[in-house]
């Protein structure tokens, strides 16, 4: 199908995905991981072309509510689940870059 | 009515059997058995046998007794409560409960209390039900032994050196053990059919959609589907019924009527065209071949009408599922990032707070599926892979429909073997990944299917047969598992 | 400095966020409110809680339609999808957004001047919470911590993309009050910048005028207003400009407008690579609005902005452009009652667009037949202009009849023959500027009509004057 999945390629998506792995985490899941994209390799030579893609086994469409409020959650209870808080806020260790 | 050691200690009750949950329901309705001393007795055979098996994560014995108490008290007063009646339930621990740890098995959710019920959570207390505890999964449903708990392995409990299958192994050694009638599971991809057949219990995944997924702790968004454990057919049904119907809170919920399943069970197979499935009948063991040939038999017997058929495409279900579910997962589990909720282990800025909390709050497994599916997603690779693989799940639903133009039902073994040893496949994922092999097509087309247990194998170990059906095929589904349960004695 | 007279053209695509006026949220029940105590707007969907699920909010559809219908764009089937980046305001870690599926495709919006600049696309999509920063001077940068509130999380968005039409930062504010006021128009939201319900991000270039290729371009960002906007564009056309004649190259990046230091900088800090995998959204279903929705909105959809002008202006005789700030202001109506009612178009125009502008609130509640009345008193010299701005401030105040003001005021126009007794007056109490004016000197007209004034506290009409003095030359 493609490349067999690289070293570089796992901590990439480690990255991605906010995972920190050690070396030799890194090696085993390159092992591990190119193990099951291989045997996904076997979709690969399907003929698929004119095949639409299923997102979604139901047919369903246009499911809406209406625009009425709905009580929500006490912040208390809210807040009483997190880490770290502040100020009614959810507090967070510094921020070094804006939202892409 | 089962022994102290519920079904293990002889045959799985009967639907009529005095420890089943609809006789359990019926007798608390009347008055002739209180809730209290139905779920008292439950208890003690947790106390007893729990330490042994792990299907737990949390026992709510002072909850299911208060539960119990309001039961009996709507019975004294005349009024009814429901037809779960004080029938107790064991519940998967990625179903949130409000004010009642829900941990989905994992460090990273371990102390994080829900506010508020799971739609099938309140379904269940509305039909008078009482939940027991919060039983234990492979860490968010990723698995299919239990062993990827982060909190301990679930055992089989008809032999502790066994894993009870996965990832509802905790609901499926409830039941057997007979912690509870009825446990609630979740199947993605055989989670609640494969530990049903390696635990001798019933287990059914409905029609996507069928079941409220609104408080399911997400794995896979459009593969996840709530469902049934019961130690027999009739509760099952019984089950599905009182958790079904359409939910305004989950948009893929569908608003067909519910149909009465329990009627289907005892009407018998006569005139039903049933195929079974070639492409998943190959791989299975000797022991499973055998007793899929004798269900085979024995539906005939019982007047229907028995043939091969092939759904080709089903080869190929592992391989796209391998995909899909993990490129859904990879997001699903992003919000686990130390910020509202859950595990924090803090960090020098906000981003390496987010990478030391995963990495220390998610298993193995978990960081495997979510890589993958990170991988399968990136740019470059996501027509190879997600695409290709949505394309394939397409084919899947195309021949499936093709052996449903001449067939009502499809039937294949559950899982290729019976209860293998804890820590035989841990090192291997792609192995333990072929246990799903049988059920995960009926995932990725939506559609309903049942494992009825089905005998032993030469190890003495249950094994379990499946029906399949086209989506919302339920009713005919329960026929032909109704009829198998009975052809057994 | 935008025009191209050195040589450069300037290339201009804005991203327009804006918050839809519903009730609730875009995915569940929470008001969609602004200031109110934090994070108390919130419910499990919205604090993207394990378990939680979205259920897409139908007004917020219909809003969203209007917009892309007024912007003539194709309302389509349309899927939702998932943009997957970790950032703390973001409850879920992905944002539930459109992608290769809009809900609005393609479309065009017209500025005053007649300049069409095209829409790409108009999708639905989530806001994210707010993170305020503790410590340092209070921005993101040399903060101590950050404390996030997610009463905003999940408000519904309409992102407006437009093509790379624009060409000057002058036109970026055109395009930007112009949505403005399409916004306004259709009810879709009340696009206050200042409040955030209005966000815009820029995408600049620069390419030599005979270019056909676009140059490389950032995008900037942290654009609270649109005189923002067109500082940050003019700056950044310089920078680049600057850079490149200076044999350096445009990096594509995304850059930071400071408002205090009229400058705009680089924003990567650490190097973070961003792939947003997107993929349909599993917990929605595709939407599709179909025919009968979609032209219920477009038959239910007041006029517009670019419509409105054109309709005055043909009716006022005037060009579109000199009746843009009217419509702007909503004083269309009041303009259209008052050219029905027989008044002076010009007229008409001149007074809604200085005079009832200033005091826009009470303009647009102000009586047209009263207005309709007080112009033709204007026209017909029955008041002066002096007196009818005077009389129209009154107007404005409190209302009442404008006859009824100008006789309180004692502003009766001054009788023909009073005028004319007075400039006889005037005329032979000034003999030697008389012959220098019937000498030819037209400065001395203003000096006679000054006396004129003086004399009739006010109540002659200058023009009248300027008539009557002509009238007596030789
Ligand atoms: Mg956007
Ligand atoms: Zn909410």
């Amino acid at each position: 199908m493609t490349e067999p999945i690289s070293r570089q390629d796992v901590a990439h998506v480690a990255a991605l995905a906010r995972l920190r792995l050690t070396d030799d985490e890194l090696d085993r899941f390159t092992l591990q991981l190119g193990a099951v994209l291989d045997h996904a390799a076997d979709v690969a030579p399907l003929d698929t072309a004119g095949v639409p893609p299923t997102a979604h086994p139901l047919p369903l469409v246009n499911v809406l509510r209406d625009d009425t409020v709905v009580a929500g959650l006490e912040r208390d209870e809210v807040l009483s689940q997190a880490p770290a808080v502040e100020d009614g806020r959810f507090r967070v260790p510094r921020i070094l870059g804006e939202a892409p | 009515m089962a022994g102290p050691s519920g079904p293990l200690s002889g045959m799985a009750a009967s639907s009529d059997g005095p420890g089943s949950a609809s006789q359990i329901a019926r007798a608390v309705r009347s008055g002739q058995r209180s809730a209290v001393d139905v779920v008292d007795e439950h208890l003690t055979r947790i106390a007893e046998r729990e330490p042994g098996l792990h299907a737990f994560n949390t026992v709510l014995a002072d909850e299911a007794r208060a539960a119990a108490v309001r039961v009996d008290g709507v019975v004294a007063t005349g009024g009814d409560p429901g037809p779960l009646a004080g029938v107790p339930v064991a519940v998967k621990d990625n179903l949130c409960t409000r004010g009642i740890p829900t941990t989905c098995s994992s460090r990273i959710l371990e102390h994080w209390v829900p506010p508020y019920d799971a739609t099938v959570v309140s379904r269940l207390t509305a039909s008078g039900a009482v939940v027991v505890g919060k039983t234990n999964l492979d860490e968010f449903a990723m698995g299919s032994s239990t062993e990827n708990s982060a909190f301990g392995p679930t055992r089989n409990p008809h032999d502790p050196t066994r894993v009870p299958g996965g990832s509802s192994g905790g609901s499926a050694a409830a039941v057997a053990a007979g912690f509870a009638p009825l446990a609630l599971g979740s199947d993605t991809g055989g989670s609640i059919r494969q530990p049903a057949a390696l635990c001798g219990v019933v287990g059914a995944k409905p029609t996507y959609g069928m079941v409220s997924r609104y408080g399911l702790i997400a794995f896979a968004s459009s593969l996840d589907q709530v469902g049934p454990l019961a130690a027999t057919v009739g509760d099952a049904a019984l089950l599905l019924e009182v958790i079904a119907g359409h939910d305004p809170a989950d948009s893929t919920s569908i608003s067909d009527p519910v149909v009465d399943l329990q009627t289907a069970v005892d009407e018998g197979v006569d005139g039903l065209r049933v195929g079974v499935v070639t492409e998943l009948a190959e791989g299975a063991d000797a022991d499973v071949a055998a007793r899929l040939d004798e269900a085979v038999k024995a539906l005939e017997a019982a007047g229907a009408k028995v043939d091969e058929a092939s759904v080709p495409a089903a080869t190929h279900g592992l391989a796209a599922y391998y995909l899909l579910a993990p490129a859904e997962a990879s997001s699903n589990l992003a919000r686990y990032d130390g910020v509202r909720y859950g595990l924090r282990v803090d960090g020098s800025d906000v981003s390496d707070m987010n990478h030391l909390t995963r990495t220390a709050g998610f298993g193995n497994e978990v960081k495997r599926r979510i890589m993958l599916g990170t991988y399968a997603l990136s740019a470059g690779y996501y027509d190879a892979y997600y695409g290709q693989a949505q394309r394939v799940r397409t084919l899947i639903i195309r021949d499936f429909e093709a052996a449903y133009a001449d067939h009502d039902l499809l039937l294949s073994p559950t899982a290729p073997t019976t209860a293998f040893a804890l820590g035989a496949k841990t090192d291997d994922p792609l192995t333990m990944y072929l246990s799903d092999v049988c059920t995960i097509p009926s995932n990725l087309a939506g559609h309903p299917a049942v494992s009825v247990p089905y005998g032993t194998g030469d190890d003495g170990m249950p094994v379990g047969v499946q029906v399949l059906a086209p989506a919302l095929g339920e009713y005919a589904m329960f026929r032909a598992a109704g009829a198998l349960e009975r052809s057994r004695g | 400095m935008t025009t191209a007279t050195d040589g450069w053209e300037t290339v201009v695509g804005l991203e327009v966020h804006c918050e839809l006026a519903t009730a609730t949220k875009l995915f569940c029940g929470c008001p969609n409110a602004f200031g109110d105590e934090p994070n108390t707007n919130v419910c499990p969907v919205c604090l993207g809680l394990p378990g939680s699920l979205p259920v897409l909010n139908r007004q917020a559809v219909e809003l969203a339609m209007r917009v892309g219908t007024a912007l003539h764009s194709e309302v389509r089937p349309s899927v939702f999808a998932r943009k997957n980046y970790f950032y703390p305001d973001m409850p879920k870690d992905y944002q539930v957004s459109q992608y290769d599926q809009p809900l609005n495709a393609g479309g065009w919006l017209d500025l005053p001047d007649g300049t069409r600049i095209g829409v790409t696309r108009a999708h639905m999509e989530e806001d994210t919470g707010k993170s305020t920063h503790v410590g340092g001077s209070g921005r993101i940068q040399g903060a101590n911590h950050s404390l996030v509130d997610y009463n905003r999380a999940g408000v519904p968005l309409v992102e407006i993309v437009s093509e790379p039409d624009i060409r000057s930062a002058e036109q970026a504010q055109a395009y930007v009050n112009e949505l403005r006021a399409i916004l306004v128009a259709t009810g879709a939201s009340d696009a206050r910048m200042e409040e955030g319900s209005l966000r815009i991000d820029a995408n600049v270039s620069v390419r030599r005028v005979d270019a056909t290729e676009f140059g490389t371009r950032a995008e900037i960002k942290n654009l609270n207003s649109v005189r923002s906007l067109r500082r940050a564009v003019d700056h950044e056309r310089a920078r680049q400009v600057a850079l490149v004649e200076d044999g350096g190259r445009v990096v594509q990046e995304t850059r930071h407008w400071n408002e205090d230091h009229g400058a705009t900088s680089s924003m990567r800090s650490k190097e973070e690579a961003f792939d947003y995998r997107y993929f349909p959204e599993p917990d929605l279903v595709p939407l599709d609005p179909g025919p009968v929705w979609i032209s219920a909105v477009a038959g239910g959809l007041p006029s517009l902005p670019a419509a409105r002008r054109a309709a005055l202006a043909a009716k006022a005789g005037v060009a579109p452009a000199d009746v843009a700030l009217v419509v702007e202001q909503g004083l269309d109506r009041l303009v259209d009652a008052a050219i029905n009612g027989g008044a002076d178009p010009r007229l008409a125009l001149a007074r809604a667009a200085n005079e009832v502008a200033a005091d826009l609130a009470a303009g647009l509640v102000l009586d047209p037949a009263a207005f309709t009345d007080l112009l033709r008193m204007e026209s017909e010299r029955r008041v002066t202009p002096t007196q009818a701005k005077a009389v129209l401030a009154e107007l404005l105040a409190n209302g009442g009849d404008p006859v009824e003001i100008a006789a309180d005021h004692g502003f009766e126009a001054l009788a023909d023959d009073a005028l004319e007794a007075a400039v006889d007056a005037v005329v032979s109490a000034h003999p030697s500027q008389w012959e220098r004016y019937a000498g030819g000197d037209q400065k001395l007209s203003g000096f006679f009509v000054g006396k004129v004034m003086a004399a009739t506290d006010g109540r002659a009409d200058g023009r009248a004057v300027t008539v009557a003095l002509r009238a007596r030359l030789p």
